[in-house]
């Protein structure tokens, strides 16, 4: 048993005290001391499933990009268009090297035609900054483009779960779409309908919220940009509307059974989203740093591929463990855990591409035990519609 | 919180002796670990007969999160394996102290126990970490 405990050098969202308040055990995550769990991962994970939940991932960044040649200059660092992508829309994407790699994924809104919010990772978010401001003295002269970093002015909340909308609906007043919505059913707009990856803007309570239909969990839900000063308030809100506080032990868990990607486990400065089979979040039109490698990787195809590994009992594969076919080393695991939705252990490995074949039978080094294990396609989960 | 009529690790297991004329003791993890795991999914024990050493890797227990050697506290051979924690895992979250036992073992060097933390000891351990 090694104990990890929060750090004093660590940030603390707007959040901090009211975790320690509810009980949360803190630790370090990204820079930041951050709860990991509150009343237990598997309690929390069946609550986004089956409810809604809540996480604090104030952690993530806030950085506003704005200016004249700020969607020229997206459209260079980005795998997804932004001058293509309309208002009050968002758009998951890539932040690629030169090589392809990944610095960082991203979801990105356009708030009007020359103001975008992107959001990065926690503790890539001082990568992010420093490569778009060299990005920019490279491309524009430096001109065009303000880019701000609110992250430690405001907060960001996840509301997840099938739940969720009604939850929202109830508690948010005067909510306003980015855009005109599809469907006008003859009342006043509600975020309820809001498609995915769309936003609007309302209050709780009197305090401004931004919501955008977006998630990590595999859910329905949204993600709740707000003040600072007004987070906790919102929190409690949301908290008696039926909310249950979640951590970033069931946030793990519940990406990993979407099948969704954690930087810095599927992606890397040295793993592609070709490789991760992500292929569809990069643009074929070019233009943008790494383009040149990832058509080419597209269209050769890459020498390791992402797979979906099952195995029945509770013991799990792990990052960095082993895969094997016949004996000899195929790939490794780049993330791993025990289910709580399907009773079953699910990972993700990057294998040799001989390999990837849904239906693929290897092993996994489980700690020196040799477990066999199953290629499936991804998500391991997914919500019934 | 850390009941008094046992000894404990550092690394968080606790021995109970149960019959000290046999030698017999329970082994187990505290509140504490079971706290810092979180919900614990599964456990590798030894079997019946095995030798435990002190001090040494007995076995691994598993949360969500991720997995943790076990410690044994005490030499010797183990009797008995806690059969429910194979199905009922969460016992060990739910009742450590009690329910949540692991193995019960007969001691091959009983004077190990003196070289272990009491429950005072244990709790200033807790508030150095």
């Amino acid at each position: 048993m090694a104990a990890e405990t929060a750090n004093s050098d660590n940030l603390r969202t707007a959040l901090y005290q009211t975790h320690v308040g509810l009980g949360a055990r803190m630790v370090p995550f990204g820079g930041w001391d951050m709860p990991v769990q509150y009343a237990g991962v598997i309690a929390e994970v069946g609550a986004v499933r089956g409810g809604a939940g809540m996480f604090d991932v104030s952690h993530m960044g806030r950085l506003h990009i704005g200016g004249p040649n700020a969607a020229g200059l997206l459209d260079i660092l980005l795998t997804g268009s932004a001058s293509d992508l309309r208002l009050g829309r968002a758009r998951y994407c890539f932040i690629c090297n030169r090589d392809g790699g990944v610095i960082d994924d991203t979801i990105f809104y356009r708030l009007s035609d020359d103001e975008f919010l992107l959001i990065p990772n926690a503790g890539n978010r001082p990568q992010v900054v420093l490569w778009f401001d060299r990005q920019l003295a490279h491309h524009f002269d430096g001109r065009g483009v303000q880019i701000t970093d609110r992250t430690m002015l405001t907060g960001l909340i996840a509301l997840q779960g099938p739940d969720a909308a009604r939850i929202l609906d109830g508690l948010c007043e005067d909510f306003a779409p980015g855009a005109r919505l599809a469907r006008n059913p003859g009342r006043s707009p509600q975020p309820s309908l809001l498609r995915p990856f769309a936003w609007g803007r309302g209050h709780i309570d009197g305090r401004r919220v931004f919501v955008g239909r977006t998630g990590y969990t595999g859910e329905d839900g949204f993600e709740l940009a707000l003040g600072a000063s007004d987070a906790a308030a919102i929190w409690e809100r949301l908290a008696e509307a039926g909310a249950v506080p979640c951590g970033l032990g069931a946030r793990d868990v519940l990406r990993l059974e979407a099948g969704l990607p954690l930087h810095g486990h599927e992606l890397t400065e040295t793993i592609t989203p070709i490789e991760a089979g992500l292929s569809r979040f990069v643009r074929r039109d070019g233009g943008f740093n790494g383009a040149d490698v990832l058509d080419n990787q597209r269209v050769y195809g890459t020498n390791r591929r992402l797979v979906g590994l099952t195995m029945p009992g509770r013991s799990a594969p792990r990052a960095g463990y082993e895969v094997l076919a016949n004996g000899a080393p195929v790939g490794a695991v780049s993330s791993g855990s025990y289910s709580p939705t399907l009773e079953k252990c699910v990972a993700m490995a990057f294998v040799e591409t001989a390999y990837a074949e849904p239906g693929t039978e290897l092993t996994v080094d489980i700690r020196g035990r040799a477990a066999a294990v199953t290629t499936v396609e991804l998500p391991f989960y997914r919500r019934a519609s | 919180m850390n009941p008094d009529d046992r000894k404990y690790t550092r690394e968080h297991e606790w021995v109970l002796v149960e019959d000290a004329a046999a030698g017999m003791a329970l082994v187990g993890i505290t509140h504490y670990a079971q706290d810092q795991l979180g919900d614990v999914v599964y456990l590798e024990l030894p079997q019946v007969d095995a030798a435990v050493g002190y001090l040494a890797k007995m076995g691994e227990i598993e949360s969500v999160k991720a997995v943790s050697d076990l410690y044994s506290p005490v030499s010797g051979a183990v009797t008995e394996v806690n059969g429910r924690l194979a199905h009922e895992p969460e016992l060990v979250n739910n009742d450590p102290f009690g329910d949540g036992w692991m193995l019960r073992v007969r001691m091959s060097a009983p004077s190990e126990l003196d070289e272990l933390l009491d429950a005072a000891g244990y709790e200033a351990y807790l508030g150095e970490l």
